[in-house]
């Protein structure tokens, strides 16, 4: 298996505070691969820092690299919103646009300049399916999108984010605002998706990192602990910060 | 109790124009007062057609809004989406300032250099007309405008635009396909609310347009249904029928008040469904 996403010597800065200190990564494709560690510890902004959603923050400045498909995503060359078509993006509460379930879906697409009916129809029809809630939506494409529950919203988030046709899928704690059952429906359909996409996942939930992640990267204070195999890390953790992170004597 | 004050007068107004503004309708006839092309209330041989007020005051009111929104909703989104702190709080200040300069002060403004520079750049033979109360309106219009759409922006949810650029859409594609789009109804009202001021101005197009019963037309002296009260209340005597005219020109114009609050309403009240 190859690698998608590797970073080197990866730095962040908000302002005078440091929130990633030299992460070198390497995440392999079609797989999933579990972020874990305490509140703070740079989960979300490492993740945001992969389709540089984090160029929008004025403060923030970035030293290294982070190579998608072999390129440095900051060289002057790369086109950002090409990039974040190819690395979509989940986010923690469900933000469907206020606007029906069909044109969600479409947004990406049409912006993209995919103007013909026929055409959005399909993409929208397969994006829904591919996300699993087509079955529920199919007959009221047309209603508002916040006329749905939470689950099938961040559902319908994600189906928006496949719209486009992304390789890699970045979700930051997906599944934290939703109830069980929600829960593990989006976390059935993660597994589904891994055929297709490289899938990097934000958690708090130990139990969610052991059930989908192939890879677990622990994160502690901006510093990178500990990356390998899920099972690994969970059964025998180099680290001792790890070990004591996964057993729950901090965090 | 404060708020029955409050009903209690604009019952009272509503029962007292709707009291004093019938009679001179009546006499005169709906169809001859509303549609009536002509207004000479001083002639041997009055006539009392407001017709020209009513138009005046919708074309001046509508090239304002032609004018000022489109403006006013470019300025909105800068500030609110694009703008940094230091020019966004620059321009604020300055919106602010204009909202709060009395009309009389823009009548001056406009009578001194908008009429003159009209009579030059179009070499007509007055430059007191139609399109100077257009200009000025739309001038005053503006900061409202600037104002509620900056508030209606400002109110979406950063997740909707947040989503938008990781879909890969650009900024500014974020902003008009997204940010607009979801406060639409609160831009809606802003439109309204400086359609109720384009309107209700008296003042400073009393002081631009030259006040002239004619015909709307661009270049022409034009008269508002606000001025055409204003200008000849004082020397009207009470009672006649050229004073119970002016109140029925009140009436009119109080109904088209009535009417845009209602849209303004409607439009703020879809903003609190959401
Ligand atoms: N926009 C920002 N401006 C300044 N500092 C920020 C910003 N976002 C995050 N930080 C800081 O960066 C550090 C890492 O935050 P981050 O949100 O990445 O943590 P996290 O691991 O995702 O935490 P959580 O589990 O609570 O989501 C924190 O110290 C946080 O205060
Ligand atoms: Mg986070």
């Amino acid at each position: 298996m190859s690698e998608i996403i590797t970073t080197k010597d990866l730095c962040l800065w908000y302002g005078d505070n440091q929130a990633l200190k030299n992460i070198n990564l390497a995440i392999p494709e079609k797989s999933i691969t579990a972020l874990i560690g305490p509140s703070g510890c740079g989960k979300s902004t490492f993740i945001k820092t992969l389709n540089r959603m984090n160029d929008l923050i004025p403060s923030v400045k970035i030293t290294g690299e982070v190579n998608y498909k072999g390129r440095n995503i900051f060289s002057k060359d790369t086109d950002v919103n090409e990039l974040r078509r190819d690395i979509g993006m989940v986010f923690q509460k469900p933000n469907p646009f206020p606007m029906s379930i069909y044109d969600n879906v479409a947004y990406g697409p049409r912006t993209h300049g995919i103007t013909s009916r026929v055409k959005l129809n399909e993409i929208v029809e397969q994006a829904l399916k591919d996300a699993a809630i087509w079955d529920e939506v199919s007959d009221r494409l047309k209603k508002n999108a916040l006329s749905l529950s939470g689950g099938q919203q961040q559902r319908l988030c994600i189906a928006r984010a496949l719209a486009v046709k992304p390789e890699v899928l970045l979700m930051d704690e997906p599944t934290s605002a939703l109830d069980p059952i929600s829960t593990s429906r989006i976390e059935e359909l993660i597994l589904q998706l891994k055929e297709k996409y490289t899938i990097i996942i934000v958690t708090h939930n130990m139990q969610q990192a052991v059930r989908i992640s192939d890879n677990t990267a622990f994160f502690l204070l901006g510093d990178l602990v500990e990356f390998g195999k899920t099972e690994k890390i969970f059964s025998q953790p180099k680290d001792k910060r790890t070990e004591d992170y996964i057993t729950g004597r901090f965090g | 109790m404060l708020g029955l004050i409050t009903v209690g007068c604009v019952l009272l107004i509503t029962i007292y124009l709707i009291i004093s503004g019938l009679p001179a309708i009546r006499e005169i006839g709906f169809v001859k007062f509303l549609f009536g092309k002509r207004w000479a209330s001083t002639a041997a041989e009055p006539e009392y057609g407001i017709l020209p007020f009513i138009l005046t005051s919708i074309y001046g009111t509508a090239g304002a809004i032609i004018l000022g929104v489109p403006i006013g909703f470019f300025t909105a989104v800068y500030l609110s989406k694009i703008a940094n702190k230091k020019v966004r709080s620059v321009i604020e200040a300055a919106v602010n300032l204009l909202a709060g300069i009395p009309s009389v002060v823009y009548g001056l403004v406009g009578m001194l250099v908008l009429v003159p520079s009209i009579r030059k750049i179009f070499s007509v033979p007055d430059g007191a007309s139609l399109l100077a109360a257009i200009i000025v309106l739309a001038i005053m219009i503006l900061p409202n405008i600037i104002k509620v759409s900056i508030t209606a922006l400002d109110a979406v949810p950063e997740e909707y635009e947040d989503a938008s650029l990781a879909l890969g859409a650009t900024p500014v594609e974020t902003y008009f396909k997204v940010s607009v789009p979801a406060a639409k109804s609160g831009i809606a009202a802003a439109v309204v609310l400086g359609v109720g001021r384009a309107i209700g101005e008296a003042m400073a197009v009393m002081m631009v347009a030259g006040n002239v019963a004619n015909m709307p037309s661009l270049f022409e002296s034009v008269r508002f249904l606000t001025t055409a009260v204003a200008s000849e209340m004082a020397y009207s005597s009470p009672g006649s029928l050229q004073r119970n005219a002016l109140f029925s020109i009140a009436l009119v114009l109080y109904l088209f008040i009535m009417l845009i609050n209602a849209a303004l309403n409607f439009f703020l009240k879809k903003d609190k469904e959401k």
